[in-house]
């Protein structure tokens, strides 16, 4: 996602003239500094440290030791697996759908709408894809009714698994697809026609232009993405907490049944130490992700 | 033309079979909204939305809101206001700073919101000694949320035109600093400030992480309390909900376009 801020950093940086000395400039610096040190840097930082503290304010090790407890672990493992489930999914289909819009003009009609839906859709994740799946596949559900009424399919035979973990996958999909296809759409048009053609120049097929050409310069972009939307599903919340009001199958609903129940294991401030788990896969995945993409971005430069 | 183009019957197949994942749901919840109990289908529900008695039922939606557009005001003013302002500051005086800028204001897209809202409960008990549990504070938490996305639209903006020297020349002109951000620099970054304030609306109405575990009743959690006795009107703004997000969507792709048209 940010490659498209930084192409024009050096331009801008070397065509600058150092900030007149002595002037009060800075000034105007110090609101924003001051708002995004309250409500982002310190939030995030509390976040994390509450998890080393108990409610007495005293040091602890307990909450970051809890994160080993086999509920904890599993947790965390329900988390990665739906979250690597739809995240590989998500990319595959939204790929093709990228490889479907190669050669549309870009300010097409299909392309145009395809974007504003997948901008839309992307954002979709919440309590409405909730709503709109437990309509379609819900006990009442439309297509649930449907199966059942025409050819006696009970899609709910062996429990309605709609409101537990197997029923995120389909939801999480549904809003991996569109965010695959905006961050791929870039790295896929801006595969060269001159490439295909000078392969096809020196005998090649179209076979051998994706094996040996196209795979090899999208691998990083779609490795990149990938991980994109493993951290996107991993830190969705919404959806799940609307499909499933009781349970705490992933990470995101067992923090907040650790923040409006007094204990969750008998330990106070779990949250934090939940939060501090979540960062830190967060965090990994994002890292690697800008480097992937920074190395991915080379051949955006058009 | 393009060697690389995918066969029409490729093209075609991935475009039904894609469609059809992304339209049986919607469709079944159009379906859903319509069908009575009797298994007819009428508009009833859709027609019934501003009957008095139904009102009187959706007042927690009503409410909700009412507060979710009280604090996409509030929010876009922090965009338009507080982060606008710094970034031109930033690209005009402190060009240097720009990558560590960068680097704060696309923070929040790697930190989840579910861990945010941990951290903000301490924050949001001391702010309702000072404020009031009132619904616009969570503004202050929004403007965060929204922060990659406005800072994207708005640095395009500020990519597109060359804010040094129209600053340099208005000054030269004898304008003042209010007269240079206001009437030269604000306008020749409107499509990006429109672009950075409608998607911030849209996060903004979306938004049910923060509010649902700070208690604040806003649009989205209203739908959760309304859903439990009545499915069929959430699902009805759900609908209208996705209709508006893509008409202001598509609104946002044709501000982008416009500012790509003004590159040289």
């Amino acid at each position: 996602m940010t490659v498209v801020t930084t192409a024009g950093v050096d331009a801008a940086a070397s065509a600058s003239t150092p900030a007149r000395r002595g002037s009060w400039s800075w000034l105007g610096l110090v609101p924003f500094a001051a708002y995004v040190l309250l409500f982002l840097a310190l939030p995030s930082v509390l976040a994390v440290a509450s998890g080393f503290f108990d409610r007495r304010g005293a040091f602890t090790w307990d909450n970051i030791t809890a994160l080993g407890d086999p509920l904890i672990v599993e947790t965390f493992a329900n988390s990665a697996g739906l979250s690597l489930l739809t995240a590989v999914i998500g990319a595959l289909a939204g790929a093709l759908v990228c490889y479907a819009m190669l050669g549309l003009h870009p300010e097409g009609l299909v392309r145009s709408a395809v974007d504003a839906a997948a901008g839309v859709l992307a954002q979709f994740g919440g309590v409405m894809l909730a709503f709109a799946f437990i309509a379609t596949i819900g006990l009442q559900g439309v297509v649930r009714l449907f199966l059942l009424d025409a050819f006696g399919i009970d899609i709910f035979a062996n429990g309605t698994w709609l409101y537990d973990l197997p029923g995120l996958v389909l939801p999480y999909i549904y809003f991996q697809i569109p965010l695959m296809v905006i961050t791929f759409m870039p790295a896929l048009s801006a595969l060269r026609p001159q490439w295909a053609e000078a392969t096809l120049t020196l005998g090649g097929s179209r076979r051998a232009f994706w094996s040996y050409v196209g795979i090899p310069v999208l691998a990083p972009s779609f490795f990149a993405s990938l991980l994109l939307l493993f951290a996107n599903a991993f830190s969705s919340y919404a959806t799940a907490a609307a499909l499933a009001s009781q349970g705490a199958e992933i990470v995101p609903l067992r923090i907040r049944s650790a923040l409006t129940s007094e204990t969750v294991l008998g330990r106070e401030n779990l949250a934090g130490a939940l939060a501090l788990g979540m960062i830190v896969v967060v965090g990994i995945v994002m890292f690697v992700y800008s480097a992937v993409q920074r190395r991915a971005a080379r051949w955006y430069q058009a | 033309m393009n060697r690389l183009t995918p066969s029409p019957l490729t093209r075609a197949i991935v475009g039904i079979v894609v469609g059809a994942f992304f339209a049986i749901p919607l469709v079944s919840t159009l379906i859903y909204t319509l069908r009575m109990p009797d298994g007819s289908l009428s508009w009833s529900r859709w027609t019934g939305l501003f009957d008095p008695h139904t009102v009187a039922a959706l007042k927690p939606l009503w409410t909700g809101l009412g507060n979710s557009l009280v604090l996409c005001v509030v929010t876009v003013a922090i965009v338009l206001l507080l982060l606008a302002p710094t970034m031109v500051l930033v690209a005009l005086r402190f060009a240097r700073l720009r990558r560590a800028f960068e680097f704060a204001v696309l923070l929040p897209i790697s930190i989840p919101a579910i861990v945010l809202v941990v951290g903000l409960a301490p924050i949001y008990q001391q702010i309702g000694r000072l404020f009031g549990t009132g619904a616009w504070t969570l503004a202050f938490a929004y403007g965060i949320t929204v922060l990659p996305f406005a800072y994207r639209a708005i640095q395009a903006s500020i990519d597109a035109v060359d804010l040094r020297t129209l600053a340099e020349a208005a000054r030269s002109l004898g304008a003042g600093w209010t007269a240079v951000i206001v009437r030269v620099l604000a306008p020749n970054l409107r499509q990006g400030l429109l672009a950075a304030s409608l998607i911030s609306i849209a996060v903004v109405l979306g938004e049910f992480t923060i509010a649902s575990l700070l208690n604040r009743q806003v649009f989205q959690t209203a739908m959760v309390v309304v859903q439990k006795q009545d499915p069929y009107t959430p699902a009805i703004f759900t609908l209208l909900a996705l209709v508006l997000a893509f008409t202001l969507l598509l609104l946002i792709g044709r501000a982008a376009r416009g500012t790509r048209k003004a590159r040289p």
